[in-house]
């Protein structure tokens, strides 16, 4: 049986400012203060950050991607934090936050990219303050916070302009010798650096008892930080907790963890059958608490968006959704001489000499092609 | 070599503010061997960080540091305990510049102190340099006298590409007048191999803490008559091998010498390369004088294990009477 306290409606651990049933509730150290036209935004970003995955599943159903990490039910964990970014501010993500990505107007073609196999990652972290993804399993949570350490070298806390930086993991993630490096470094050295744990209760098959005795925002404390857990499914409570949190870091505050309760929707990756793991009515009871439908009643409850919003919406996400499709088509392949570039900065003669070897071999062939 | 280092070292932080230094007792005590003596006295407790006891950790946030634009010289207290960044150097530090397209670079040296010979427990005495060498994106390179200590520390701080920095440690103590009056830019290609001794009858190659054995190897049989060239690697990643196809075309005849255990390491890669490009010159295989494919050995066995001048010089002997 689960030693780990699960999270529920209602439990004062979890911050949570929307119900499942889209009913506003009001917490006492968080709020927010949305427009109608900014909830409308919200609403807009998780409704097409699914629908993008969803294409990506399929388009790797139709052997079109090698993979698909889905975000399926993470979007307002996503959305939230990505939303309660500021400009300034430097994300370290693992591969599934492609809400995230979204969210920091990189082009959502850019993981797809890396699935289809076409490249690594191809991108210079400082363009959109948005590292590349990492896939060895919380590795990333060390590079943040030699990142933010940096940050704090700079000089860039202690002000409403200080740049803070966010590291994505996952409950997996939490049992890694790394995020505990991690977790001891941003301590010690203070840095402006909020941990973003999406714990959607699996990793891979293996659930949140096989990770943790304790649940996992209380491990914050032995590490000499504050930590909390939130609903995860909760976009505005995702929002306002990120939002505190950064903006803490960034003022000298230090690092903070944040777990964001949620639940993993789809698989693992596409390679994966969580039908072998789980029981349906574990993933119906957490369907009921969906983070889309909980806004969008909410959005209906108090009349801030009518059905022909949300059908737009909805027309909206398809056609980026089919425009993203006949791009990740049309995708050309990398060159078979590209594999040689960017090993080094200086390149050694030895690969140079490899490198020449592999052309005049191709060069046998009709077309500089052998497959 | 110990003081060198730390001249070197000295040097790359006073050139460049972006140059820190961590690692575990690199600040009050100097490293264990004193190289970065009296570096945080003088620099700052910012850019001499006496991190956390936790390898994979100095590695991985020294790739955030160097994402963020700083040029991190990690210290690994000691060869046996770099395993626990071995992720992070291997998955990380080696690939990040090819997963960016060449839109990230990582000016990293990671300061191994390597080999045996001081008598130390189990973990303190290891030649892990094969594991790095195998890894594209890394380059590996290994020091053998206090000249090459003072210039190449430099020149790999100065690196835009990642670099695995390997000291001798039993030649710390080793003493040499070093000029340090010349320009960087002046000093030996820090990839570049280079001919130590030269000689007409056999050719010795070896790096590290094998140079000066081979050099003693060298001296011990001048006298005899016997000529020996001993080429000092310097690089082990990439590695340069034009002196040594040039050796071997004059001499005919090739040991190479390295504590680290035989199968996989570099002696096999090196005899392959000379067998490829100077097959008709050989007078006799490659012969190699290495480390046993043993666990390293209880300090009272270890001067039965590493290769010394007797070892050497019989290789050699077996060599010209092929």
């Amino acid at each position: 049986m689960s030693n780990v306290p699960a999270s529920t409606d209602g439990d004062p651990e979890l911050v949570q400012l929307l119900t499942p049933d889209g009913e506003r509730v009001s917490h006492p150290e968080y709020d927010v203060d949305f427009t109608d036209e900014q909830l409308r935004g919200l609403y807009r970003d998780l409704v097409v950050v699914r629908k993008l995955d969803a294409e990506a599943t399929a388009l790797q159903r139709q052997g079109e991607l090698a993979l698909w990490a889905s975000l399926l039910g993470q979007e307002a964990a996503q959305v939230g934090s990505g939303r309660a970014l500021r400009d300034q501010d430097m994300v370290f993500p693992t591969y599934r936050e492609h809400g995230v990505l979204y969210c920091r107007g990189i082009d959502p073609l850019k993981p797809f990219r890396l699935f289809r196999g076409v490249e690594h990652g191809g991108l210079d972290p400082h363009e959109n303050k948005f590292n590349m993804y990492t896939i060895v399993i919380g590795a990333q949570t060390l590079h943040a916070t030699g990142y933010a350490m940096g940050v704090a070298m700079d000089g860039k806390v202690g002000s409403d302009d200080g740049e803070a930086v966010i590291a994505y993991f996952g409950d997996g993630a939490s049992s890694q010798g790394d995020v505990n490096e991690a977790f001891v470094w941003a301590g010690v050295f203070n840095a402006p650096l909020v941990f973003f744990c999406q714990n959607n209760q699996y990793a891979i098959s293996e659930t949140n008892e096989r990770q943790t005795r304790v649940p996992l925002y209380q491990r914050a404390a032995g590490f000499g930080f504050p930590g909390l857990r939130v609903d995860g499914n909760d976009v505005l409570a995702c929002y306002a907790v990120t939002r505190r949190a950064l903006d803490e870091a960034r003022h000298g505050q230090g690092p903070r963890l944040i777990e964001a309760f949620t639940y993993r929707m789809g698989a693992h990756t596409t390679s994966d059958d969580p039908t072998r793991y789980r029981i349906a009515s574990e993933v119906e009871a957490w369907q009921a608490k969906d983070p889309i439908l909980r806004l969008r009643r909410y959005l209906d409850r108090i009349g801030a968006a009518d059905d022909a919003f949300f059908g737009e919406i909805a027309d909206e996400a398809a056609r980026e959704a089919v425009e993203l499709r006949e791009r990740v088509l049309t995708l050309p392949d990398p060159q078979p001489m590209d594999m040689f570039d960017h090993v080094y900065v200086d390149e050694s003669p030895v690969l140079t000499e490899q490198r020449d070897e592999f052309a005049r071999y191709l060069a046998t062939f009709e077309g500089g092609h052998h497959s | 070599m110990g003081r060198a280092l730390n001249e070197g070292l000295r040097r790359a932080l006073e050139d460049d503010a972006r140059v820190l230094i961590m690692g575990e007792d690199v600040g009050r005590l100097g490293g264990v061997f004193r190289i970065t003596d009296g570096l945080q006295k003088d620099f700052g407790e910012q850019r001499v960080i006496d991190t956390p006891l936790a390898e994979s950790g100095i590695v991985g946030t020294a790739v955030g540091l160097a994402i963020r634009g700083y040029r991190p010289v990690c210290e690994i207290q000691f060869d046996g305990f770099v395993y626990p960044a071995y992720d992070q150097i291997v998955s990380q530090v080696a690939k990040i510049h090819y997963r960016a397209a060449g839109k990230v670079r990582l000016p990293i040296v990671i300061r191994i102190p390597f080999g045996g010979g001081i008598g130390a427990v189990e973990h303190h005495s290891e030649s892990p340099e094969a594991y790095f060498a195998h890894t594209p994106g890394l380059k590996v390179v290994a020091c053998a006298n206090p000249e090459d200590a003072y210039w190449m520390i430099q020149q790999a701080v100065a690196s835009d590409d990642p670099i695995i920095f390997l000291e001798p440690k039993r030649r710390y103590w080793e003493k040499a007048e070093v000029e340090t009056g010349r320009p960087l830019a002046s000093a030996y290609p820090l990839h570049s191999s280079r001919v130590v001794r030269p000689g007409r009858h056999a050719t010795i190659v070896a790096y590290g803490p094998m140079v000066r054995t081979a050099l003693d190897a060298a001296a011990a049989v001048a006298e005899d008559g016997r000529d020996l060239e001993v080429i000092d690697l310097r690089s082990l990643s990439p590695l340069d091998l034009t002196p040594v196809f040039d050796s071997v075309r004059r001499t005919g005849h090739l040991v190479v010498v390295h504590e680290a255990p035989r199968s996989g390491g570099l002696g096999g890669e090196i005899a392959a390369r000379v067998t490829q490009e100077c097959f008709y010159s050989l007078e006799a295989p490659v012969l190699r004088v290495t480390g046993y494919d043993i666990p390293y050995p209880p300090a009272r066995l270890e001067e039965e294990y590493l290769p010394d001048l007797d070892r050497i010089l019989d290789a050699v002997d077996r060599s010209l009477e092929y």
